[in-house]
């Protein structure tokens, strides 16, 4: 049954989405239009390209992986404890979001560096380093994209009916096997939203991916900081790059989409 | 052998306190409106909630709930139905019914063909593989009972179990679940708000008001003899069982009841007291139910008057205080009853 | 301390307008005939000090006027400024990058060289690692950062590394020389390779040990003010005040070489 004005949208908000399209939409659109087209081919096979894309998705992945496996522990204590100091510490781990990440660059430094709080006792007992290394590239976008990842699951679990888990409890199980086989699924649909848009913003992450991890092709130098570093003595080569980190993060997005995303919301 | 319970909860401004035991095999039925408390005296009992103080005794000597004694939910042997099935979204119905074997540690081979069975005696046989979802809210229902009772819990309790579903489903997954609650072994705590779901299934009834009991009995002693104006409102209702057949049905008690439409095989005819007439002398014209019946007792509630009537078939009346004493009735007097075909519900059972 | 510097400067400046003036009365003679406004600066991210500085002090001559800094990479301002970022003044760390905004035609007048600057090593106070010149930016086992090859200081780290023959294996490739400068200062790296000027500016958390190779490759700092300057005459105060001998010693003061 079709109602009259069924599927039409209102003026009120049709103005501002084609506003808001136009608005997200164009600057990509410029990125387009202004790419050297005509030696686009030979500009993609340079090796430093691959490279730079290559650690970008691996370290944006592990980053989300680490992120998950961090985040969401988190985001159940957040949603399900009634541990006192709860907002106190939901503020505190969504900080990442509203700090310069530049300035958390500088504070993975100061507990993960050579001269770190933590960082110092491991580089005097193991001779081990943090800074500089692909590793750092991953903590660097952990820190940045794990809240992205506990804001969106702890919005899913607050949302998710808990009295699921109370109707497991009554039939025997655990708190731990509740979380796995009741909460778990059935936050899944938010858990693959936070992850995505963690890996979204690990595959970005700018600021303090180069102030943590440094700049060096092969080792640290992930898409964003090799656009940034083109843009000043190339910026046709840094069209280039953006053009592939776009491409791929839009295919990416768009097949998590279909083949995960879709069926999880569907069912 | 029984379910003892002494409790004291305080939800937001209210003091849940509450007294009740329950036999092996016997139903309870707490009956209160929304907010009373009686969903929260379930939830203690399950082990959801820990109550401020009392105690929660199983079989005598298995302490539940007692001071600095707490066993969480999942350490007790219960099962329980709750209002809206709460079945898993992400799991089949046998996958549901399954779970709590499961969880106790049941290999899954055997955990599945228990609950194949369960779901086999509660007519679900087919439709295992079904996720709740694609399940009727009668269907989800009994699933949700199966799932409580396939691991043979010493406590059963229901929150509500029938108030989600419609009116036509709700007589049938009721007459099941009155079935399965007589074969049940264990003790059985009911929680509704409707009086015919109480009176239907349950042996006794405690009706529970602003956190505390204000009245406990048999269904038929509470409705004949209500003890506050709520109570008299709520559960004035009389169910008197028998076998249909066409438009008529024979009490198990004796006597018969004309009813509106035609029915067959064992059913409740439900008379609510404001639809009994009574009248001094055998009323003129042919109405079909009329019964001469004597004045056990009147209790004035509100503006009307309370009557309990006994003979072959035993009623409640209400009439108002103005009809009461113009007919200038006392106890032991002989009164007739007369009540309309149409006004007679009847409910499968 | 800075601040005593400005007033310094200040009054330098004053003394010397007044003599040039004529007049009895400097302080009109600015209120009049001084430019007003913002002046708004891009300047390559080794001069923050000094130009800060400076620009204290020409606010201090010329009540009615604002000056303005965006310091960063130079690279990164010549493109701003490529991309039409308004600005009155460009001053550069290398050649390189002014001629991509001369070459873009953004440039009034001729560029003229106002300071000069060589490569110093910069070790964490103490010197953990030991470093004792370039050659050890061979070493794999220090940790290393140096400029990207696309900022001026990187260029110049190259040029140097390529005359002495050195294969430098860095760890990091920083953006611009103060995030190098700031990894040493953290204690982060064993050294970096950065601009005499850095060294000095930094403090007690760094020690600079100069090498003789940095000789071969000086940085020249051209300054020049811009064609679509909004505000041209505080554009050229600023300008002025930098080639002044009281700007030539402020930056002589911080360790830069001047022409």
């Amino acid at each position: 049954m079709r109602r009259p004005g069924d599927g039409g949208v209102p003026a009120p908000l049709l103005v501002p989405a084609v506003l808001a399209v136009a608005f997200l939409v164009l600057p990509l659109v410029g990125l387009v239009v202004r790419a050297p087209w005509s030696d686009l081919g030979s500009r993609l096979v340079e090796p430093a390209v691959g490279q730079a894309l290559r650690l970008s998705l691996v370290a944006a992945t592990l980053a989300t992986l680490l992120s998950l496996v961090l985040g969401v522990p988190l985001a159940w204590v957040l949603a399900r404890s009634r541990m006192p100091g709860r907002s106190v510490l939901r503020a505190l781990v969504t900080v990442p979001l509203v700090l310069p990440p530049v300035v958390g660059g500088v504070a993975l430094f100061l507990v993960l560096g050579r001269q770190g709080i933590v960082g110092s006792w491991l580089y005097e007992t193991t001779g081990y380093a943090l800074p500089f290394t692909t590793a750092a590239v991953v903590v660097a976008e952990t820190f940045v994209a794990m809240p992205f990842l506990v804001i969106s699951v702890e919005g899913a679990l607050r949302a998710a009916d808990a009295r699921f888990e109370d109707a497991a409890a009554t039939l025997g199980a655990d708190r731990w096997t509740t979380f796995r086989r009741v909460t778990l699924p059935l936050v899944a649909p938010g858990i693959a939203a936070g992850a995505v848009l963690s890996w979204a913003r690990a595959l970005g992450e700018f600021g303090a991916t180069i102030t943590f991890a440094g700049n060096f092709p092969g080792t640290t130098q992930t898409m964003p900081l090799a656009v940034y570093l083109a843009l000043q003595s190339d910026p046709e080569a840094a069209i280039v790059l953006s053009l592939v980190l776009l491409a791929v993060s839009l295919a990416t997005l768009l097949l998590l989409r279909d083949r995960w995303l879709g069926r999880a919301v569907t069912t | 052998m029984t379910l003892d319970a002494r409790l004291t909860v305080q939800r937001g401004g209210l003091t849940v306190a509450v007294e009740l035991a329950v036999a092996d095999g016997e139903v309870l039925a707490v009956l209160g409106p929304n907010g009373a408390g009686k969903s929260t005296v379930l939830r203690v009992l399950a082990g959801l909630l820990r109550p401020d103080a009392g105690r929660v005794v199983v079989d005598g000597d298995q302490l539940w709930d007692a001071a600095g004694v707490h066993v969480p939910a999942h350490r007790r042997s219960l099962g329980m139905v709750f209002q809206d099935h709460l079945l898993f979204p992400h799991l089949s119905a046998t996958e549901n019914v399954a779970f709590g074997l499961r969880a106790r540690g049941m290999p899954r081979a055997r955990a599945r063909a228990a609950a194949a069975g369960w779901l086999d005696r509660v007519g679900l046989g087919d439709l295992g593989e079904r996720r709740p979802g694609q399940l009727s809210g009668g269907q989800a229902q009994r699933a949700a009972l199966a799932r409580a009772l396939v691991g043979d819990p010493r406590v059963l309790l229901l929150d509500e179990p029938l108030s989600s579903l419609d009116a036509r489903t709700r007589l049938t997954v009721r007459a099941e679940l009155h079935r399965h609650l007589a074969e049940y072994r264990g003790s059985a705590v009911l929680v509704t708000h409707d009086p015919v779901d109480a009176m239907a299934l349950a042996g006794r009834v405690l009706v529970v008001e602003d956190g505390r009991i204000v009245q406990a009995g048999t269904p038929a002693e509470v409705a004949r003899r209500p003890r506050t104006d709520y109570v008299a409102r709520l559960v004035g209702l009389v169910l008197l069982p028998g076998t249909g057949s066409g438009t008529s049905v024979a009490l198990e008690g004796g006597g018969t009841v004309a009813v509106a439409e035609e029915v067959t095989g064992p059913v409740f005819a439900v008379i609510r007291p404001e639809s009994v007439a009574l009248y001094l002398e055998r009323p003129a014209g042919s109405p079909r139910n009329v019964w001469p019946l004597r004045l056990v007792s009147a209790t004035p509630h509100g503006s009307v008057v309370r009557c309990d009537l006994a003979g072959e078939v035993p009623l409640t009346a209400d009439v108002t205080a103005t009809s009461f004493a113009e007919l200038g009735l006392a106890p032991g007097a002989a009164v007739w009853a007369s009540v309309k075909a149409s006004e007679v519900a009847v409910h499968t059972r | 301390m800075r601040r005593l510097l400005a007033a310094g400067l200040a009054v330098l400046v004053l003394a010397g307008c007044g003599t040039a003036g004529g007049t009895t009365a400097p302080s009109t003679a600015t209120a009049d005939g001084g430019p007003t406004g913002t002046v708004t600066v891009f300047a390559a991210a080794s001069l923050t000090d000094v130009f800060t500085d400076l620009g204290a002090a020409l606010e201090d001559q010329q009540p009615g006027l604002r000056v303005q800094f965006s310091f960063a990479g130079s690279s990164a301002l010549a493109a701003q400024l490529a991309q039409g970022a308004p600005a009155d003044v460009f001053a550069s760390a290398d050649q390189a990058q002014m001629a991509v905004v001369t070459g873009a035609g953004l440039t009034e007048g001729e560029p003229a060289v106002f300071a000069r600057n060589e490569l110093e090593i910069a070790v964490p106070a103490g010197n953990p690692g030991g470093v004792t010149g370039l050659a050890d930016f061979a070493d794999p086992d220090l940790t290393l950062a140096v400029c990207a090859p696309s900022v001026p200081c990187g260029a110049a780290a190259g040029a140097v590394f390529a005359a002495a023959g050195i294969t430098a294996r860095p760890d990091t490739e920083e953006e611009d020389v103060r995030a190098a400068l700031t990894k040493v200062q953290l204690g982060e790296v064993d050294a970096a390779l950065v601009y005499a000027t850095d060294v000095r500016a930094a403090g007690d958390a760094v020690e600079g040990i100069p090498f003789p190779e940095s000789a071969r490759k000086l940085n020249e700092y051209p300054i020049c003010t811009l064609a679509a300057a909004p505000n041209p005459a505080g554009a050229q105060a600023f300008v002025d005040l930098v080639r002044s001998a009281a700007g030539q010693r402020a930056l002589a003061d911080a360790g830069f070489r001047t022409p």
